[in-house]
């Protein structure tokens, strides 16, 4: 009889919390749904951008932005990654569009069919920046000499270098100077007593550079930011080597392969990319940052390569091209107006 | 006996204490430029309400109150069961939740955006880059700890309370509201705790978000990105501005709750 009657309560405490669980359940549901619904039917047509980070970080982007919302209905998103996960975003179906500047990692993605159409968009040259006191006497060295006087310099102990670490757009490039000056990365990466990886972005690298009174390698923007915005960040660091011709930083856009990831928006895409190259971006790319730094931040690149003028136009083409072409037509995917007659 | 009292009552070590922090604190804020151009920044942000900034601090009230309602739904009803509740394993329950309490946000972050993302098992639903993504990845971050800081209210209360109402004829779901009303301070600080932990947090809102302008951009990813582009005194500003937000909501519970005790 008492077993009874507590298996009755035990009944009703179970129905009663049930009832009020199930009702939880719904409610949560039901707003979840609610607000989602809203936000996919109210919302205008998306365009995600994936970024590097000196294009972002220099306030390029937008004001790119605000001149293309203003004569296309799409909304434009921006999110700024390093050119590693930006690649990520695009196999992932995550995002519809690569600004990146990378172009040994570039190939690879149009080769994995990722990516099509890509457009050279923009240019500009990185720079070691290092201690004032510069003490591995670097100032206006040619490139390969300057490293190789970091290299022996930080033997002895009177050097530090800086690396990004984090396989972005300029961790790519640091690399390929250190193999084309004929040091061994790899191997130099184990010499962590003057050889120091930050794994983050170029501010944070410029940061670390600047309190330890080491070399770097930085994109001009990023540095100028730091160095010349409302306060000066890096106070210890200043420009030694630059515009080398080995020191280029070439830009490119490249669409999301629409026939691999059928989601991807590929005529916004296409949109965006045609308003970069157009006259009216390219001009806001040779504008931007000039009133602020007094100089140009980056500079653009498709009037110079149509018309090939020197020195230039060659410059990209050694570093950029693929098979003598910004993109060969293997990876290019309807919209021939892209390349022109080219 | 007055002796004692008196005693009692002047604490100057703690006084003491609370005074040099504050004196340090001032120091510091005033000896670091930085502070203080962070400090001004937010006040003349806030004062001539800049658009921009008061849409991102809108925007960031917004989500994570929508999570910790989201939250609510579920933590609160679990909390209480757990609590009032005998039944085998309760301990091994309120452990799991408690070790929950430490969750890193970017591993959170990172598992969510693979669950989110367009080839993710959740592809569909489109929440990669969209606040109501970061809306939900908050209310996960922040149930367990809404449950465990509910858990311990209910088991704080007298436990007369529950056979109390029991006894005066109260139904299953009666008795659990009169053990709710009677435990409201330590649920309210549960609550006003998980909005904290949610207005602060970045992994999650950075991941999911990825802090587009005009959609996704909260305070705290707005403050990582600024600090990125060198704006450092903005990113001060932008600190002080969170920090004031979660205060100013913190006391107005207090006051509320001062009020309907």
């Amino acid at each position: 009889m008492h077993n009874d009657m507590e298996a009755d309560e035990m009944k009703i405490r179970l129905g009663a919390w049930g009832t009020v669980m199930i009702i939880a359940a719904i409610v949560s549901a039901s707003s979840v749904a609610g607000s989602w619904y809203y936000l996919e039917v109210f919302s205008r047509q998306k365009l995600i951008v994936a970024t590097t980070t000196s294009l972002y970080d220099t306030g390029l982007l937008d004001e790119i932005e605000e001149h293309f919302e203003e004569k296309y209905s799409v909304d434009l998103c921006l999110i700024s990654v390093g050119t590693g996960i930006a690649i990520q975003f695009a196999q992932r179906g995550d995002v519809d569009m690569l600004l990146v500047h990378s172009p040994a990692q570039e190939l690879r993605f149009l080769q994995e069919n990722y990516g099509v159409n890509r457009k050279i968009i923009a240019y500009n040259f990185f720079q070691i920046v290092g201690p004032k006191s510069d003490l591995a006497q670097i100032e206006g060295l040619s490139l390969t000499e300057a490293l190789s006087r970091i290299v022996s310099a930080g033997r002895n102990s009177s050097a530090t270098w800086i690396s990004r670490g984090d396989n972005s757009g300029t961790h790519t490039k640091e690399k390929e100077l250190w193999n084309a000056a004929g040091f061994n990365w790899t191997l130099q990466r184990d010499e962590t007593n003057w050889f120091k990886e930050t794994g983050s972005a170029m501010g944070k690298t410029l940061i670390t550079a600047n309190e330890l009174e080491a070399y770097t390698l930085t994109d001009i923007g990023t540095f100028l930011a730091y160095s010349e915005g409302t306060s000066n960040l890096v106070p210890n660091l200043k420009t030694l080597v630059s515009q080398e011709a080995e020191l280029i930083n070439v830009y490119s856009a490249i669409a999301v392969n629409k026939t691999t990831n059928p989601n991807a928006n590929f005529e916004a895409a296409t949109t965006f990319t045609k308003f970069l190259t157009s006259k009216e971006g390219q001009q806001i790319i040779e504008n931007y940052g000039i009133s602020v730094y007094g100089q140009p931040l980056f500079y653009p690149a498709v009037e110079l390569l149509r018309n090939n003028t020197a020195p230039m136009a060659q410059m990209i083409e050694d570093y950029a091209y693929f098979d003598g072409s910004e993109c060969p037509p293997q990876y290019r995917y309807d919209y021939p107006e892209l390349y022109g007659n080219k | 006996m007055n002796y004692m009292r008196l005693r009692n009552k002047f604490k100057p070590i703690p006084l003491l204490i609370s005074f040099f922090i504050i004196v340090a604190i001032i120091i510091a804020i005033v000896s670091v430029e930085e502070f203080y151009e962070g400090i001004k920044g937010a006040i003349m942000l806030i004062i001539f309400a800049d658009p921009e900034i008061m849409e991102v601090a809108l925007r960031s009230i917004y989500i994570s109150g929508t999570a910790t309602a989201f939250a609510i739904i579920w933590s609160i009803p679990a909390g209480l069961i757990i609590g009032m509740g005998e039944f085998v394993g309760k301990s091994f329950a309120k452990g799991i939740f408690n070790a929950l309490l430490g969750i890193p946000t970017v591993a959170l972050g990172l598992v969510l955006y693979l669950l989110m993302s367009s080839s993710g098992p959740l592809g569909f639903l489109n929440l990669f880059i969209n606040p109501l993504g970061i809306a939900v990845g908050q209310a996960i971050l922040i149930t367990p700890m809404m449950i465990s800081f509910t858990i311990s209210a209910i088991e704080a209360i007298e436990p007369g309370i529950e056979d109390l109402a029991k006894t005066l004829g109260a139904s299953e779901v009666e008795t659990a509201f009169a053990v709710l009303k009677e435990s409201t301070p330590g649920v309210t600080l549960a609550i006003m705790g998980s909005f904290n932990r949610a207005i602060a947090e970045l992994g999650i809102a950075y991941m999911i978000g990825q802090n587009v302008g005009g959609s996704t951009r909260v305070l705290t990813t707005a403050i990582a990105m600024e600090t990125t582009r060198g704006e450092i005194s903005l990113s001060l500003a932008l600190a002080a501005i969170l920090l004031a937000i979660v205060l100013s909501i913190n006391l107005l519970t207090n006051l509320l709750q001062r009020r309907f005790q």
